[in-house]
C-alpha cells in the first residue's frame, strides 16, 4: 500500500458531504443503499457526494466529470477545505486535512493549492496585476516582489502589456488567463480547476486547452480538473473520473474508459462526444478572397484569382444571393470565347448555413471540390467554410 | 347581533402610555450622569465640527464646490450653476444660518456613519443579528419622527443636541441596509477565491468584500445624507438652529416670504450635497 500510495498528492478516502440538519437519518438510509431522491424525499437531506475515494498522482492532470448536479464541484472544494466533508478523509502529502489548525489551513491554501474558478471569481476593483498578486498579497510578499513574480505569470499566459487593465476590459478568454495567473503565482503544488473554460466560446476554449497543456509540461503542476465536457476530460486527462449522482462510477485513462466503459452510462457519456461538441459552422466560417458579382465581366474575376493566387471565384447577383463557382479553367474558357459567362458558372453546389453543426457538414465536406458557401435562409452569401476547418474542428 | 362583534369590547384594554411613560422617567433618573456625559460629548462634537466648518470663508466653500463639480462631471456649466445657487443662499442673508444648519447634518451623519457602517458588515456576517436589527430599523424609519422628539428633549435638552440624537435616529437605516445589503450580494465565487488563496477573515472583508460593496455603500452614505437634511425642520421644533428654525419663525409669523427663503435654501443644499455625493459613486463606478 506504502508503495503504490508513495507518489499520490492528494488521496480522498471515503468522502461524504450531505446538506441539511436531519444527516444521521440520511447516513443510515445510505447504508441501507437507499438512493438520492429516497432520502431527500424521506429526510430533507441533500447527498451530494456518496462515499467517494480516489488519488492524485504528483505531476498528473487528474479530471472528474460529470453531469450539473453529480457533486464535483462539491468534491473539488473538499479538496481545499472550501467545503468540509461530511465525514471521510482527505489526505494532502499525507497530512490529514481536517486536523489543520486554522493558520496551517491558511498556510495549506496560500502555499500549497490554487484554484480556477468557472466565472473566473475575479475582483472587478482591481486590475490585473493586482488580481494576479491577490495569493501572495495575502501571504505578506513585498509588492515588489509579488509585482515581480505577477509579471512573469501574466507573461506566461500572455497579457502582457494589460497588466494595468481593468477586468471590464478583458474578453472571456483574457479573464480566464488572469485566473490562471492568479493561480499559479502562488507557486502551488496542486491546482484546482472547477469547469474553467466552461463560460468560454468553443474556439476559445481550445485554445486556453491547449496553453494549459503547455503551461502544464512547463511547471509539471499536478492539477485537478472539473468539467462535464468528455472531449476535454479524454485531451486533457492522465487519469478521468465519471461521476453521477455523487458517486464516482468509474476512474481510468481515456484510452481504458473508451475501450472499455464500464456501464451503459459511461458508454452514453464516451458516446455523447461529438454531439456534445456543439460548434456552428458560423464559428469556422471564413470571408472569400475572390467574390465576384454575376455582373462583372471575366477579366475582372480573372484578374482577383491571380492577384489571391487561387483557381475559383464565389459569384454573387447584385443581391448578395449565392450564384455559384467560377472555377479557373471555365473562365479561361469563357476568354476564349468558347462559352459564355452565365454557362461558366458552376451552379447547383451544395450550400450550408450558420446554424449548421459541423458534424452533420463532414460527409458534404469530405467530397466537396471547392469551399462550401454558406448562405442564410434568405439565399444570402454568407462565407465560406474549408474542408480543413470542418475536419480541424472534429479532432 | 351583539355589541362586542360591531366595536371592539372596551373590556380588552391594554395600557401601555403609563409603561412606557414610567421607563422613561426611571431612565432619566437613574441614568442622569450617563446622558449628561453623552450631551457633553454630542456638543464637544458638534462645536468640533461647526468649527472646521466656520474655518471655510465663504468664498473658498463656493470655490470648493465649483472645482469638485467640475472635477467629476467635467461640465463647466454645471460647475457655475451650483456655484451660483450657493451665492444664492449668501444673497437671500442665509450664509450664516445654512452652517449652523451644516454643523448639525454633518454631525449627524458622522455619527451615522460610524455607527450604521460597522453595524451593517455585523449583520451581513449574522443572520440572527440580521434578524433583531432588521425590525428595529423598521421601526426607526417608519416611526413619525415626532414622537421621539419629546424624548430626545426629556433626556437632552432643547437645541442642537436633541437634534443631533433624532436626526441619526431617522438617518442612520439607509447606512446599514445598504452596507448589509452590498457586502451580501457580492459574488459568491469572487468571495470563495479570496478564501480559496488563503486569505484571513479581516483580509476578505477589507480587500474584497468591503470594495466590491463600495458602490452599494456609498449610495448608503448617499442616502443618509439626505435623510439628515429631511430632518432640518422637524429638529428646530425642539430648538435646532439654522435653516429650520427660520422656517418655523416664518411660519409662527405667517411670513410666507421668510419660510420659502429658508425653504429653498435648504433645497438648495440638499440637490448640490446629492449631486457631489453621486459624482464621487459615479467615478467609483466607472473604474471597474
Amino acid at each position: 500500500m506504502k508503495t503504490s500510495d508513495s507518489d499520490a498528492i492528494i488521496k480522498v478516502e471515503n468522502l461524504y458531504k450531505l446538506y441539511g440538519s436531519n444527516k444521521a437519518a440520511a447516513r443510515k438510509m445510505l447504508s441501507r443503499g437507499a438512493s438520492k431522491e429516497e432520502i431527500a424525499k424521506a429526510t430533507g437531506v441533500t447527498v451530494a457526494v456518496n462515499d467517494i475515494s480516489f488519488s492524485v498522482k504528483r505531476g498528473e492532470i487528474y479530471v472528474l466529470i460529470g453531469l450539473s448536479g453529480s457533486g464535483k464541484s462539491t468534491v473539488v472544494r473538499c479538496l481545499n477545505m472550501l467545503n468540509r466533508p461530511t465525514s471521510g478523509k482527505v489526505f494532502f502529502d499525507g497530512n490529514e486535512l481536517e486536523t489543520l489548525g486554522k493558520k496551517e489551513l491558511l498556510k495549506f491554501r496560500r502555499e500549497n493549492i490554487s484554484m480556477v474558478f468557472q466565472s473566473f471569481g475575479l475582483m472587478s476593483h482591481r486590475d490585473v496585476i493586482s488580481n494576479v498578486a491577490y495569493g501572495l498579497e495575502v501571504r505578506g510578499v513585498k509588492k515588489e516582489e509579488r509585482e515581480r513574480r505577477a509579471m512573469e505569470m501574466i507573461a506566461m499566459v500572455g497579457l502582457e502589456g494589460w497588466e494595468r487593465s481593468s477586468i471590464a476590459s478583458l474578453s472571456g478568454g483574457m479573464r480566464q488567463r488572469v485566473g490562471l495567473a492568479r493561480a499559479l503565482a502562488n507557486d502551488p503544488d496542486v491546482l484546482l480547476m472547477d469547469e474553467p473554460f466552461s463560460a468560454l466560446d468553443p474556439l476559445v476554449r481550445r485554445d486556453m486547452q491547449f496553453e494549459l497543456l503547455t503551461i502544464q509540461k512547463k511547471l509539471n503542476k499536478t492539477i485537478v480538473f472539473i468539467t462535464h465536457d468528455i472531449n476535454e476530460a479524454f485531451k486533457l486527462g492522465n487519469t478521468v473520473s465519471i461521476m453521477k449522482d455523487g458517486r464516482i462510477i468509474q476512474t481510468a485513462t481515456p484510452e481504458e474508459m473508451a475501450a472499455n466503459p464500464a456501464d451503459a452510462y459511461v458508454e452514453e457519456f464516451i458516446n455523447s462526444a461529438d454531439k456534445s461538441q456543439i460548434y456552428f459552422v458560423k464559428h469556422i466560417m471564413q470571408t472569400p478572397d475572390c467574390l465576384i458579382h454575376s455582373r462583372d465581366g471575366v477579366a475582372n474575376a480573372l484578374q482577383q484569382m491571380k492577384r489571391n493566387s487561387l483557381s475559383s471565384a464565389y459569384v454573387v447577383d447584385d443581391d448578395m444571393d449565392f450564384v455559384g463557382i467560377l472555377p479557373l479553367d471555365q473562365a479561361m474558357r469563357v476568354k476564349a470565347h468558347e462559352i459564355t459567362f452565365p454557362e461558366a458558372i458552376v451552379r447547383d453546389l451544395p450550400t450550408t448555413t450558420p446554424e449548421t453543426q459541423i458534424a452533420d457538414l463532414f460527409t458534404i465536406a469530405a467530397n466537396a471540390k471547392y469551399p462550401i458557401a454558406v448562405v442564410d435562409e434568405n439565399n444570402r452569401f454568407c462565407g465560406i467554410v474549408s474542408k480543413a476547418a470542418v475536419i480541424g474542428s472534429l479532432t | 347581533m351583539p355589541d362586542w362583534l360591531l366595536n371592539f369590547p372596551d373590556t380588552i384594554s391594554l395600557n401601555i402610555q403609563d409603561p412606557i411613560n414610567n421607563a422613561i422617567d426611571y431612565v432619566l433618573i437613574h441614568w442622569e450622569a450617563f446622558f449628561d456625559g453623552f450631551s457633553a460629548f454630542l456638543r464637544a462634537l458638534l462645536n468640533a465640527v461647526g468649527a472646521v466648518i466656520n474655518i471655510i470663508p465663504w468664498w473658498l466653500l463656493i470655490a470648493l464646490v465649483f472645482v469638485l463639480t467640475l472635477k467629476m462631471t467635467k461640465k463647466p456649466a454645471r460647475a457655475v450653476f451650483y456655484a451660483a445657487l450657493l451665492f444664492f443662499i449668501g444673497t437671500i442673508g442665509l450664509w450664516s444660518m445654512m452652517y449652523q444648519t451644516l454643523t448639525i447634518i454633518i454631525t449627524s451623519v458622522l455619527i451615522s456613519l460610524l455607527l450604521g457602517f460597522p453595524l451593517g458588515i455585523l449583520i451581513s456576517f449574522s443572520k440572527k443579528s440580521y434578524a433583531v436589527v432588521r425590525p428595529v430599523l423598521d421601526t426607526m424609519q417608519t416611526m413619525p419622527s415626532f414622537v421621539y422628539l419629546i424624548p430626545a428633549v426629556m433626556f437632552f435638552g432643547l437645541g442642537n443636541n436633541p437634534a443631533v440624537i433624532a436626526t441619526t435616529i431617522y438617518a442612520i437605516p439607509p447606512i446599514v441596509r445598504l452596507t448589509c445589503h452590498g457586502i451580501q450580494q457580492v459574488d459568491a465565487e469572487v468571495v470563495e477565491a479570496a478564501k480559496a488563496f488563503g486569505s484571513t477573515k479581516i483580509q476578505t472583508l477589507v480587500k474584497v468584500q468591503i470594495p466590491q460593496a463600495m458602490p452599494t455603500i456609498m449610495t448608503g452614505v448617499n442616502q443618509t445624507i439626505m435623510m439628515a437634511i429631511a430632518m432640518v425642520v422637524t429638529c428646530s421644533m425642539i430648538g435646532a438652529r439654522g435653516l429650520g428654525a427660520e422656517v418655523i419663525s416664518g411660519i409662527n409669523r405667517l411670513d410666507s416670504g421668510r419660510g420659502f427663503a429658508a425653504g429653498i435654501a435648504i433645497v438648495i443644499i440638499a440637490i448640490v450635497i446629492d449631486r457631489l455625493t453621486q459624482g464621487i459613486f459615479k467615478k467609483d463606478g466607472d473604474a471597474q
